[in-house]
């Protein structure tokens, strides 16, 4: 079976797993989110103190160790990094900031879509437009520089990280829990991380990426790994119908706001950032399971950078963004310009 | 014959792809393209099929050598 069919039967997977985690307890139309479970964990953890999003989300434990378990088996846990590990902590930072002025990372956007929150409309072009910006600075030559082998004792950190990470939940004393809000609606403890692990295998074993996938288009006319992106949107919006779950409009869906400019910049951000560093979100969690310690350097990037959006009130709510979150957003992109330039050699 | 070589090692996606196809648009018998990870060397083999052109691969060590005619 070639790459393109287990993207499509994959994708449909991770669409009606996202649905059924809703069923079983996760806030509605965030079965997955990348960037809310990492503003999640950060909170869990303390790091930032919003009350309402506080929550060990076992997805992303699960995505990371289902990632390593299937790279490990094929022989493809390859340690590498040291292509420009600062600025793919900035970058990760900066997709984190984008993420949380939209409410929702690639992932969310597509489950935001097919559950008939209308606004994630906005946020889809701002996403597009944010990787054709970063398309063409890759058609001018940016890079981030190579990568080189790593000890595979640095490869494993973060996944040994994600291994111990569980084991907190027997301590819960040492964790923040939200007792509302999003951070206090999850499915069990088992079922997040079973679903993580084989959404984490799948995405490992067929590379998926949703701004590689829209890139991929944009660069070579490739419609391989955009397909999975849209097997996602059908199966889930399917698996939506089914429950009852899709309710269509603008207004009072949930954990959105109805601001489209800031949807479309927001997600600007996301596309641009994560075209810098070779893929989206999730992407930069299953190359942490591979080995991979730039994404792990993005990944610590997006986790601060939580952090710090919750800390200074540069995350939007339901009831909208906020100033300082909007001049953040603007800064953000600045950033990402500056550095798109910077690392982009000019062809003679 | 003349060969166009591709050190892609290291590189992040879509990077291998593209230097590959900045190598193509040159135009040589034979092109050799280095890099250090399956999913590169699957991306550039659907490329270059993709392209009409035949290519090989063969692994050397942990890196895979991709020929290109």
């Amino acid at each position: 079976m070639n790459n393109k069919k287990w993207l499509v039967i994959g994708g449909a997977a991770v669409g009606i797993l996202s649905v059924l985690l809703v069923q079983l307890g996760n806030p509605a139309n965030m079965g997955f989110c990348i960037a809310c479970f990492i503003r999640d964990i950060a909170g869990a953890l303390g790091l930032h103190r919003a009350p309402v999003v506080q929550y060990l989300r076992p997805e992303i434990i699960g995505l990371v160790l289902g990632s390593f378990a299937l790279a490990f088996y094929n022989r493809d846990f390859n340690p590498k990094g040291g292509s420009s590990p600062v600025i793919r902590f900035v970058l990760g930072f900066g997709v984190m900031i984008g993420a949380l002025i939209f409410l929702g990372c690639p992932l969310r956007l597509a489950l935001r879509l097919a559950g008939g929150d209308f606004n994630s409309v906005a946020g889809i072009f701002g996403f597009i437009a944010g990787i054709g910006v970063g398309v063409s600075f890759l058609k001018k030559g940016f890079s981030l520089g190579r990568s080189y082998r790593q000890k595979n004792a640095e490869g494993g950190a973060m996944v040994a990280v994600n291994f111990l990470l569980p084991f907190l939940f027997l301590v819960p004393a040492l964790l923040l829990f939200s007792s509302k809000g999003p951070g206090s609606m999850h499915a069990p403890v088992l079922a997040s991380l079973a679903a993580g692990a084989a959404v984490g295998a799948f995405a490992q074993r067929t590379r998926l990426c949703m701004a590689g996938g829209i890139r991929d288009v944009m660069l070579f006319r490739d419609w391989t790994l955009l397909s999975g992106f849209l097997a996602i949107i059908a199966a889930a919006f399917v698996g939506n119908m089914i429950f009852g779950s899709f309710k269509p409009g603008f207004a009072g869906q949930p954990v959105a706001h109805t601001e489209a400019l800031w949807n479309f910049l927001g997600l600007t951000a996301v596309g641009f950032g994560s075209v810098l560093l070779g893929g989206c979100p999730m992407r930069q969690l299953i190359l942490t399971g591979e080995g991979n310690t730039d994404s792990a350097m993005a990944v610590i990037g997006m986790l601060v950078g939580a952090a710090f959006c919750h800390n200074f009130g540069l995350a939007s709510s339901p009831a909208g963004t906020t100033v300082a979150g909007r001049i953040a957003c603007i800064f953000t992109l600045v950033v990402m310009y500056i550095i798109a330039v910077s690392f982009t050699k000019q062809k003679d | 014959m003349e060969v166009i070589k591709v050190d892609a090692r290291g590189l992040s996606c879509p990077e291998p792809v593209l230097l590959t196809m900045n190598a193509l648009k040159e135009k040589a018998e034979c092109y050799e393209v280095l890099v250090d990870n399956q999913t590169a060397a699957g991306n550039i083999t659907r490329f270059v099929k993709h392209a009409g052109k035949s290519i090989e691969v063969t692994e050397q060590g942990p890196d895979f050598l991709l020929t290109i005619k």
